[in-house]
């Protein structure tokens, strides 16, 4: 059983808004904060569309929309989140811009607010220490799409309460989400294995041991992934994947985390992936991925 | 496509009662051997368009010799990829080399695909694809679990509903045996040096227990 009964999103980005998603869909109140209000309007449609066409595919009751709806509030006014027990963060991977929310946040909401960041590379415990309460903040990593998505990977700061872990597990299964414990560690469990992964895979390109094609071929017959690493790679798109290279060998120096030098070259030539038309693979149609 | 096949025995491709066996032909223009032995069977093969022989963890090179980066022929190595004692996969790593003949190559490749095999083609390196990939993730996810980031069945929720990958490393490993990955490993650490490859504590102890 959970305590907590309204929730804050702070940022609605792709991210931010699956959660969102994900937070009205169990039935809580949910406040959406960004300061942008053509995001907000955004977040808006593409939830409400969202919904629609849950309804349309028998996975919600239409009689349940309207209240879904009526529980869940955009808002640039950050003082709506005052009325929260969780806030979970959802803004740029940068520990500034982070600490300089957290800051304002910690003001205007009551002390028993539990906080939850959604970074997917950045420490809690820094991202905590900067938040005013490094004792009532934890990790909570939503995966893309997050209102698709059932893993949550949470993790503890080092000063995070045993009784803050628990009240942000029980609220992570109250959403109908799949929680896992994991060490505030660079990349959790998640990236920690497939950023080397994916740059092991482009390795083997660059050393001419097959091509891409090849790759994704034997990763999917031999091992029965649903992607290759190059198909995904694509969908990634190498930007990204440069800065989750650079986030992660940043912090732990493994040389299986450092950008391949064919990552760099392939954003040079304008080869992201999908949302060019090109990366690993040749795409007809780069809609609907864009980042 | 016909192939004969000439089986030196243990293959770990094709085991006894593998549908492949019973459809091959007498006689052939396409010759794949099979087992253990297949590379020291080559010398006694003549006239072939394409000659498939089985590899396990050395390269094709060991068995057709090389030369300053022009060797290649019509002889091709395979591995039909297999974890442990687990059933084979459906994937064949088909590899070939600078100056392989294409029309042995393109026969080889029929074969297999006709036998309703996968087929991926890769140069002759070792650990080929899958396990120049698979090793390292393996011996990371056993490193990672003595260093207490997650549960064992945390690491494999996380990677199966993360990754939609069919089961986590710890399963599989599991399943398909640890001594069996601490083989693998050690040949690939032994022959490219790098310490991705150097077999993770468990699969050693596993090892000195088998």
């Amino acid at each position: 059983m959970t305590d907590i009964k309204t929730v804050g999103v702070a940022g609605c980005g792709t991210m931010g808004a699956g959660i969102a998603i994900v937070a009205a869909r169990a039935g809580f109140r949910t406040i959406v904060y960004d300061t942008r209000e053509e995001a907000l309007a955004k977040a808006r449609k593409q939830t409400e569309s969202f919904f629609a066409r849950s309804v349309e595919r028998g996975k919600l009751a239409a009689e349940q929309l309207p209240k879904i709806i009526s529980h869940l509030e955009m808002s640039s006014d950050l003082k709506k989140l005052a009325a929260c027990d969780i806030v979970i963060e959802a803004v740029f991977e940068d520990l500034g811009v982070k600490h300089a929310l957290f800051a304002q946040l910690d003001k205007v909401c009551p002390p028993h607010t539990l906080f939850a960041s959604n970074t997917s590379t950045i420490s809690i415990t820094e991202i905590a220490g900067g938040s005013g309460r490094a004792e009532r903040f934890v990790g909570m990593h939503f995966c893309l799409p997050a209102q698709l998505m059932k893993l949550v990977e949470m993790s503890p700061g080092l000063n995070t309460a045993e009784d803050t872990f628990a009240r942000a597990w029980e609220f992570c299964k109250a959403l109908g989400q799949t929680p896992v414990k994991t060490q505030d560690n660079p990349g959790f469990i998640l990236n920690y294995f497939l950023i080397p992964f994916n740059n092991d895979a482009i390795r083997l390109v660059e050393s001419g041991v097959a091509e891409p094609a090849e790759i994704d071929k034997a990763i999917k017959g031999a091992l029965g992934y649903a992607m290759g690493p190059f198909e995904l790679l694509d969908l990634i798109g190498m930007d990204t994947q440069l800065l989750l290279c650079e986030a992660m060998h940043g912090l732990t120096h493994e040389p299986r985390a450092a950008c391949p030098p064919l990552v760099k070259r392939m954003i040079a030539a304008g080869r992201l992936g999908r949302k060019t038309g090109r990366g690993f693979h040749a795409y007809k149609d780069s809609k609907m991925y864009g980042a | 496509m016909d192939y004969a096949i000439i089986d030196t025995g243990g293959s770990r491709s094709f085991p006894a009662g593998d549908a492949f066996l019973s459809k091959a032909s007498r006689e052939a223009d396409v010759v794949v051997v099979i087992g253990t032995g297949a590379g020291a069977a080559l010398s006694g093969i003549k006239d072939k368009k394409a000659v498939l022989i089985e590899l396990g963890t050395e390269c094709l090179g060991v068995h057709t010799g090389e030369s300053r980066g022009n060797e290649g022929s019509n002889v091709l190595g395979f591995a039909r990829f297999r974890l442990g004692e687990a059933p084979p996969s459906n994937l064949v790593e088909l590899v070939k080399q600078p100056k392989t003949d294409p029309a042995a190559l393109a026969a080889a490749r029929a074969v297999l695909e006709g036998a309703g095999l996968g087929v991926a083609v890769c140069n002759d390196f070792p650990g080929r694809i899958v396990d120049r990939l698979l090793r390292p993730y393996l011996n990371a996810a056993l490193r990672r679990l003595d260093e207490g980031l997650a549960t064992a069945e945390d690491m494999d929720t996380t990677l199966r509903l993360g990754l939609g990958y069919p089961e986590g490393p710890i399963a599989l490993l599991e399943r398909t045996g640890l001594a069996a990955h601490f083989d693998v490993t050690q040949a690939l650490y032994e022959a490219l040096g790098d310490a991705a490859y150097a077999p993770a504590r468990r699969a050693r102890v596993a090892k000195m227990r088998s």
